[in-house]
């Protein structure tokens, strides 16, 4: 059942923590050694030590603020999309959560998500604005369910943690690597015993490779088990949502769009439901990139009609793939309850053209923006700038007088 | 004396035990009400959106006063049901008579254009959905705990405090055919 699932996902976060501090604790020896044979390594590793608390304080207490606001995500009302808030609600209760997520929107007109936080009490959803005005009901259905996925196995936890510390690692690198540039080889000049310089040059070749491997090991480990991830958020959001097909045609339409999202960077680009950032080469090597293969993703999904439980989804993934392996932990797989798949419940389908989206997805800006909008009696809809001074604005089609409420 | 230490050691390894089978069949339990207390919120969350709806609609649907009796009627049979049962038959023939009523809205282009009415609209469907999400999320939950009570060692447990199998929450397939499905496309 879900919780075997979860201790799964809770030891490989304990293991990679770990693994993280270890290999941070082995940085800060090294480079300790590299400044000050002597005892520089111990300092090395109590500033290691020191600096992988720290971040796991920050990353606890405010990891997922400081991911949400470099997102540049904004915390919205059930008012601004009472869409969004009931889907969001509907994947609560099928997950059995007790807690709501918060609602943020992000500015932004290419369609994304992701979902940060430690624990389901206290985790967030955030949507773009572009991935709002593309979508239709079931389709944001099944990304709200891959993100709620990700709150529920507690996904959130690790990449939180693992993101804070691939940050950690890749700044003393390069602080590293930028010290020995500016005279740092001039310390072991100074040093004249032979076997002292034998063991420095060792140590300074050891450095050097760990300045370089270090960030790259990091990111692999971060890469290799994110990518896992996205596929067992894809079989649990099937199994809240009983439909794939949503979620694979919510994955076509964000795909398409080669839209970059400006607030991503490498550092938060694994937490998002695809690739934020598609023109940066990310996807050149399999071996590097943070996300599977959209094309197979959509694949599996579309191939699951047997039903939508976790067996299903290995068989489809086994299929697809071509080869056994696996994805889901056996405690996973011995789910027997037999869910049947559920047809589209979309009683008006949505006929939008690219104009009616732009337009939308415009409107949701400005409303996050603190625009006010006036519906006028004559039809026209009337936005309000938030540095628009007077009390009344006139309507610029018929010339009725509107109050402005603020 | 060193018999009567490891009596003593087993005697407290097997009450551990079983303290903590009990504890978590009462966890179980916890969760299935958790669960049916969501089926609940949500059923009387309809229940409140009901008489708005046929507000709205009163004025375009004149010919279809059938249907709108019919859901009052079933409306006021599942509000007065007492067990999981008889408000899972109630519910789903209510679920049904708004199913009919969602096809025959597509007759009055004017009702569909309603602001009002699409806002009670999406309500509507996302009420329904949250009773079937919550419907599978209780199911998942009874079927789990009714397994721990059946199975060893936790039914000696179950046994001896008498924790009662729990019911499921089933929609009959007849009801569940009489929601048709629309597609426009």
């Amino acid at each position: 059942m879900m919780w075997e699932l979860i201790q799964a996902n809770k030891r490989k976060s304990i293991f990679i923590f770990i693994g993280m501090g270890l290999l941070l604790i082995l940085i800060g020896f090294t480079f300790g050694s590299f400044y000050s044979p002597e005892n520089g390594g111990f300092f090395g590793i109590f500033l290691a030590l020191i600096l992988w608390g720290i971040l796991s304080m920050v990353s606890y207490f405010a990891g997922s603020k400081i991911l949400l606001a470099v997102s540049g995500a904004k915390e919205v009302t059930q008012e601004v999309h009472p869409q969004l808030y009931n889907v969001v609600e509907e994947m609560r209760i099928a997950a059995n959560l007790p807690h709501q997520p918060k609602i943020y929107i992000i500015a932004d007109a290419a369609p994304n998500a992701f979902a940060t936080g430690i624990k389901p009490e206290n985790s967030a959803i955030a949507v773009t604005a572009g991935l709002l005005g593309t979508l239709n009901r079931d389709e944001l259905q099944g990304v709200v369910a891959h993100e709620m996925s990700h709150i529920l196995n507690r996904d959130i936890l690790v990449m939180t943690f693992a993101g804070m510390m691939l940050g950690a690692i890749t700044l003393m690198a390069e602080v590293f690597a930028r010290s020995l540039w500016f005279g740092g080889g001039s310390r072991y000049k100074s040093k004249s015993s032979d076997r002292g310089g034998q063991a420095q040059l060792i140590i300074m070749i050891l450095a050097i490779a760990l300045a370089i491997l270090g960030p790259i090991m990091a990111q692999l480990l971060y890469f290799a088990i994110s990518r896992k991830r996205e596929y067992l958020a894809d079989a649990s959001a099937v199994r809240l949502t009983r439909y794939p097909d949503g979620l694979a045609s919510a994955l076509e339409k964000i795909s398409g769009t080669n839209l970059d999202l400006k607030t991503a960077n490498k550092v938060t680009a694994p937490m998002y439901i695809i690739n934020p950032l598609k023109k940066k080469g990310m996807q050149i090597s399999n071996l590097s990139s943070t996300h599977p293969p959209i094309s197979e993703r959509i694949k599996i999904l579309r191939s699951m009609s047997q039903g939508v439980n976790y067996a299903n989804y290995q068989n489809a993934f086994n299929s697809v793939k071509g080869k056994t392996s696996g994805l889901i932990p056996q405690s996973g797989l011995t789910d027997s309850s037999v869910i049947g798949l559920r047809t589209s419940d979309l009683s008006q389908t949505s006929f939008e053209t690219d104009k009616q989206v732009k337009r939308e997805v415009g409107d949701l800006m400005m409303k996050l923006n603190d625009f006010v909008f006036i519906n006028c009696t004559c039809g026209v809809k009337i936005k309000v700038p938030p540095d628009y001074k007077n009390n009344s604005i006139t309507c610029p089609k018929c010339g009725r007088i509107h109050n402005i409420s603020k | 004396m060193v018999f009567f230490l490891i009596f003593i050691a087993i005697i407290v390894i097997v009450v551990l035990f079983f303290v903590s089978i009990y504890n978590s069949l009462i966890g179980l339990r916890n969760r299935v009400k958790n669960a049916w207390s969501q089926i609940d919120v949500q059923l009387k969350r309809r229940h409140d959106l009901i008489p708005n709806l046929l507000e709205t609609v009163k004025g375009y649907m004149k010919h279809e006063r059938e249907i709108m009796e019919n859901i009052t009627k079933y409306r006021s049979q599942a509000m007065d049901a007492n067990t999981v049962g008889d408000k899972a038959a109630a519910e789903g023939m209510l679920s049904g008579a708004l199913g009919q009523l969602r096809v025959q809205v597509e007759n009055y282009p004017d009702l569909k254009a309603n602001q009002n009415f699409l806002a009670l609209q999406e309500e509507l469907t996302s009420t329904e959905n949250k009773i079937s999400f919550a419907r599978q999320a209780y199911n998942d939950q009874v079927l789990f705990f009714n397994n721990k009570i059946q199975m060893f060692p936790s039914n000696i447990v179950a046994g001896m405090f008498s924790f009662k199998e729990e019911e499921f929450f089933e929609i009959e397939d007849q009801t569940e055919k009489a929601v048709p499905k629309v597609s426009f496309n």
